[in-house]
C-alpha cells in the first residue's frame, strides 16, 4: 500500500515533468504543423543554463530558474524568426530537417563547451531533505517544489489561453491564421511568441529536471522521444490532452518499473506449461519476460493503439 | 601550377621520409578504443593514460633494447566491432605489432579472434593484443589464446572480491541485484548469485532485475523498489549514466545500506555524487590510489594530473601493462617478434607501481594481483578524482586474488 502511494507520487512528478515539455511542443505543433525535434534539445539547454547561472555567476538555484528560461526562450523565438520562418516558406520537409539538424547542433555546441560528461548540477541544499516519508521511502522537498512549479505553469497557461485577449488571439491564430491576419493582428509575431514560449517552457523543465534526473549530453535524446509520445496520445495541440497524456504515462512507466510481474506467471495462469528446458524452447525470451523490462516500451505501445483506434487522440479534436 | 603541385608532393614525400626515418626507432602501440561518441571519455581517458606511462615509465628511462621509445598510436573505433577490426588492421598494415584495447567484452572477443586468425595466416607479422580493461570472463576462458594478455582483474574476479567483503559483514542480510539488459550485467547478475550462495547461505537475494541500458530516464521506482524490499545492500555493474542515475535515486529515496560497484567513479561520476555517495558507494577495482600507496605512484599521479586535468588515472593497469611490456621485450631482446615477448610475459611477476606484485597467469593469460575494495568518500584522500575533493579510499585488499582460480582455457602456443 505505501508503494502504491509513493509511486502515486513518483508518477506524479514525472508526468508533469514531461507535460512541462509536451506542452511547449504541443502549441508549436499546432502552430508549424510539423514536430519540433529540437524540443528536447532546448530542455537540455535549459538545464546547462541554470547550471551555469546558478554556479558561475552565483545567483543561486532560484536564480537560474529565472533567468535560464528566459535566456532559453529568447534563443528560441530568435531561431523561430530568422531560421524557422524562412524555412517555413519550402514546406514541411524542410522544416522537420532544419529542426532535426538544430537537435545534432545543439547537442554537439553542449558537448563543445560543457564536456561530455554529467556536470555536477545540483538541488539547492534548502529543497535537498526528506520532506516526509512513506513507509522507508522518503520523499524529496525537492520533488514537492517541483510537483508545485508544474501546477503552477500549467494553472498559468491554461488561464492565459483561456481566458486572456492574448490567449483568444493565438487560439484563434493556431486554427485560421490567415483570417487572424485580416483582422489585422500580427500572426508571425505570435507565432515567434509562441515558438519562444514554448520553449522556454521547456527550458523551465530542465532546469529543474537537470539536478534530478541528471544533466549530461545524452538528456535530449533520453526524453526527446517520450515527449512526442505523449503529444500524440494527447492530442495534437490540445493542452488538456498533452497533461492527461504526461500524467498517463508518467504512472504507466512508473508503475510498470516498480512491479515485477512476470510473463510466466500470466502465461501459466493462462494454462500454457511451461517448458522444461527453457534454453531449447523458442519462445525463451517471451517466458522469461519481466513488467520493468518492457516497462520503458509501455509508452510506445500506447500510442501505436491510440493511432490506431483514436487517431485524433485521447482529447484531440479531428482534424479536417 | 602544375611545378607547385610537384613541389608540394616531392616536399610532403621529404617530409614523411624524413618522419618515417626519425619514428623507425620507435616501438609503436596501437591504441583502438571510441574517442569519438557518447563513449569517447573513456576512451580519450584510457587514450592520456597510455600516453603517459609509456612516456614516463619508458621513454624518460631511455627506452627499451638500448633507445628504443615507446609510441602509442590512437585509432578510434568508434565502440564499433566492425570498425575496431579495421582499425586493427590498419595497425597491423603500418607495422605495429601490439594492439591495445579496453572497452567493452564484446569488441575485445571480436579482436581476440581477428589476432589469433591473423597470426596463423601470418607468422612473419605476428602482433599481440594488450587488453587492459574488458573483464568478461570468456576471454581467459573459452576464448583464450596465446596473443591476448588481460591486464585488468575479470568480472569474476572482482565478483569474488566484492563478495568476500560483504561475506564479512555480520549485518549482512538482505540484497539487490540490479544491472544493465546485455551481457555484462547479466554476467554480473549470475557470478553474485553464485558467491553469494556458497559464501552466505543464509543470505537473502531479495531481488535482481535487469533494466534496459541506457533507456531508463527515472531511475526513481527501481530505488523505491529496492528500499521497499528491505535490502540492506545492492549489487550493480552498472556505468556511465546509468550508474549516476540509479546510485542517485537509491540514496534519494532513503536508502541507509551499501551499494556495491564496478564503474562508480571518474568521468564525472565521482563529482556528481559528492557528498550524497559518501557512507553508501564501493568500488572493486585494482590499483590503488588512496591511502597512496608509494611516493613514487604519488609522483606518478601527480604528474599525470598536472599534464592531463582533466583526465584521471581511472585504469591503473595501463601502468603496468607498459612496464611488463617493457620488460618482456627487454627479456626478449626484439621488439618485432612478439612470440619471445609473449613468452616473456607470460608467467612474469613484475612489481607494480601501484605496490604489491603482478602475476601474468601462464594458464590463461590472466593478470592475478591485488584487488581492492574502496569507498567513496573525501577524507584521507591524497588523490581525489574529476578535480573533486572525493575519491576511492581502499578499505579491503583481496591479495592476489583468484591465484588458483579454475579455468577452462586450454592455450594453444606456437
Amino acid at each position: 500500500m505505501d508503494l502504491i502511494l509513493v509511486n502515486l507520487i513518483d508518477g506524479l512528478v514525472f508526468g508533469l515533468l514531461l507535460f512541462m515539455l509536451s506542452s511547449g511542443l504541443t502549441l508549436i505543433f499546432s502552430m508549424m504543423g510539423v514536430l519540433n525535434f529540437a524540443h528536447a534539445s532546448f530542455y537540455m539547454l535549459g538545464a546547462y543554463f541554470g547550471y551555469q547561472i546558478s554556479t558561475v555567476l552565483g545567483i543561486g538555484f532560484i536564480g537560474g530558474l529565472i533567468v535560464a528560461p528566459i535566456i532559453v526562450g529568447v534563443a528560441g523565438a530568435a531561431i523561430e524568426r530568422y531560421g524557422l520562418r524562412r524555412v517555413h516558406q519550402y514546406g514541411h520537409v524542410p522544416e522537420l530537417i532544419f529542426t532535426f539538424g538544430l537537435a545534432l547542433l545543439i547537442q554537439e555546441v553542449v558537448k563543445l563547451f560543457w564536456g561530455q560528461n554529467q556536470i555536477p548540477y545540483f538541488e539547492p541544499a534548502y529543497l535537498d531533505f526528506a520532506l516526509f516519508s512513506v513507509g522507508d521511502n522518503a520523499i524529496k522537498a525537492y520533488k514537492v517544489f517541483m510537483i508545485f512549479i508544474s501546477l503552477t505553469i500549467f494553472g498559468g497557461l491554461l488561464y492565459i489561453l483561456t481566458k486572456t485577449r492574448i490567449g483568444m488571439i493565438i487560439q484563434a491564430a493556431l486554427s485560421y491564421p490567415k483570417t487572424v491576419e485580416a483582422l489585422g493582428h500580427n500572426v508571425p509575431f505570435v507565432f515567434m511568441g509562441v515558438f519562444g514560449v514554448g520553449t522556454a517552457l521547456a527550458g523551465v523543465a530542465g532546469v529543474i529536471a537537470g539536478p534530478a534526473l541528471g544533466t549530461f549530453p545524452g538528456m535530449a535524446f533520453t526524453l526527446g522521444s517520450i515527449v512526442f509520445v505523449t503529444i500524440v496520445v494527447g492530442g495534437l495541440g490540445s493542452l488538456w490532452g498533452a497533461l492527461v497524456a504526461s500524467l498517463l504515462i508518467g504512472w504507466m512507466t512508473t508503475f510498470a518499473a516498480s512491479y515485477n510481474v512476470r510473463m510466466e506467471d500470466i502465461l501459466t495462469g493462462i494454462g500454457l506449461s511451461k517448458p522444461e528446458v527453457m534454453s531449447d524452447s523458442m519462445l525463451q525470451d517471451l517466458w522469461t519476460l519481466t513488467l520493468p523490462q518492457i516497462g520503458p516500451i509501455l509508452p510506445y505501445l500506447l500510442m501505436v493503439l491510440i493511432l490506431v483506434f483514436r487517431p485524433q487522440g485521447l482529447l484531440g479534436k479531428r482534424e479536417s | 601550377m602544375i611545378k607547385k603541385t610537384k613541389l608540394g608532393i616531392a616536399v610532403t614525400l621529404a617530409a614523411t621520409l624524413s618522419a618515417s626515418v626519425a619514428f623507425a626507432e620507435t616501438i609503436k602501440i596501437a591504441f583502438v578504443d571510441p574517442l569519438s561518441g557518447p563513449f569517447a571519455t573513456t576512451g580519450t581517458n584510457g587514450a592520456a593514460e597510455w600516453e603517459f606511462a609509456a612516456e614516463e615509465l619508458v621513454n624518460k628511462k631511455g627506452g627499451v633494447l638500448g633507445g628504443k621509445k615507446f609510441e602509442v598510436v590512437t585509432f578510434d573505433n568508434k565502440m564499433s566491432g566492425k570498425e575496431s577490426l579495421i582499425q586493427v588492421q590498419v595497425a597491423i598494415d603500418q607495422g605495429i605489432r601490439y594492439i591495445a584495447q579496453g572497452n567493452s567484452s564484446g569488441i575485445a572477443a571480436a579482436i581476440t579472434d581477428a589476432v589469433n586468425k591473423h597470426n596463423r595466416r601470418n607468422p612473419d607479422d605476428r602482433v599481440l593484443f594488450l587488453n587492459y580493461s574488458a573483464v568478461d570472463p570468456v576471454l581467459t576462458n573459452d576464448k583464450c589464446n596465446f596473443w591476448h594478455f588481460r591486464f585488468d582483474a575479470n568480472a569474476d574476479i572482482k565478483m569474488d572480491a566484492l563478495t568476500d567483503v560483504m561475506a564479512a559483514r555480520d549485518d549482512l542480510k538482505k540484497v539487490y541485484l540490479i544491472g544493465q539488459d546485455y551481457s555484462f550485467g547479466k554476467a554480473v547478475a549470475a557470478a553474485a548469485e553464485r558467491d553469494i550462495a556458497k559464501k552466505r547461505p543464509d543470505v537473502e537475494i531479495v531481488g535482481n532485475e535487469l533494466h534496459p541500458i541506457g533507456k531508463v530516464k527515472d531511475f526513481t521506482p527501481y530505488a523505491r523498489k529496492i528500499v521497499a524490499s528491505g535490502a540492506d545492500s545492492v549489487i550493480t555493474g552498472n556505468w556511465g549514466s546509468d550508474m549516476v542515475g540509479l546510485g542517485k535515486a537509491i540514496i534519494e529515496a532513503g536508502f541507509e545500506g551499501q551499494i556495491y560497484t564496478y564503474y562508480a567513479a571518474s568521468n564525472g561520476i565521482t563529482r556528481t555524487f559528492g557528498e550524497d555517495g559518501k557512507g553508501h558507494l564501493n568500488l572493486v577495482h585494482e590499483g590503488q590510489l588512496n591511502p597512496a600507496p608509494s611516493d613514487r605512484a604519488s609522483a606518478y599521479v601527480d604528474a599525470f594530473e598536472a599534464k592531463y586535468p582533466d583526465h584521471d588515472i581511472s585504469q591503473a593497469r595501463i601502468a603496468n601493462a607498459v612496464e611488463m611490456l617493457a620488460k618482456a621485450i627487454e627479456i626478449a631482446g626484439t621488439a618485432d617478434d612478439v612470440v619471445p615477448v609473449a613468452y616473456a610475459l607470460e608467467g612474469m611477476e613484475h612489481d607494480s607501481i601501484w605496490g604489491g606484485k603482478v602475476f601474468m597467469r601462464p594458464d590463461d593469460h590472466q593478470a592475478i594481483q591485488n584487488v581492492h575494495i574502496g569507498a567513496h568518500t573525501n577524507e584521507n584522500i591524497r588523490h581525489p578524482l574529476d578535480n573533486s575533493e572525493y575519491g576511492l579510499l581502499d578499505t579491503t585488499t583481496v591479495e592476489m586474488a583468484a591465484m588458483d582460480s579454475p579455468t577452462t582455457c586450454k592455450m594453444k602456443r606456437p
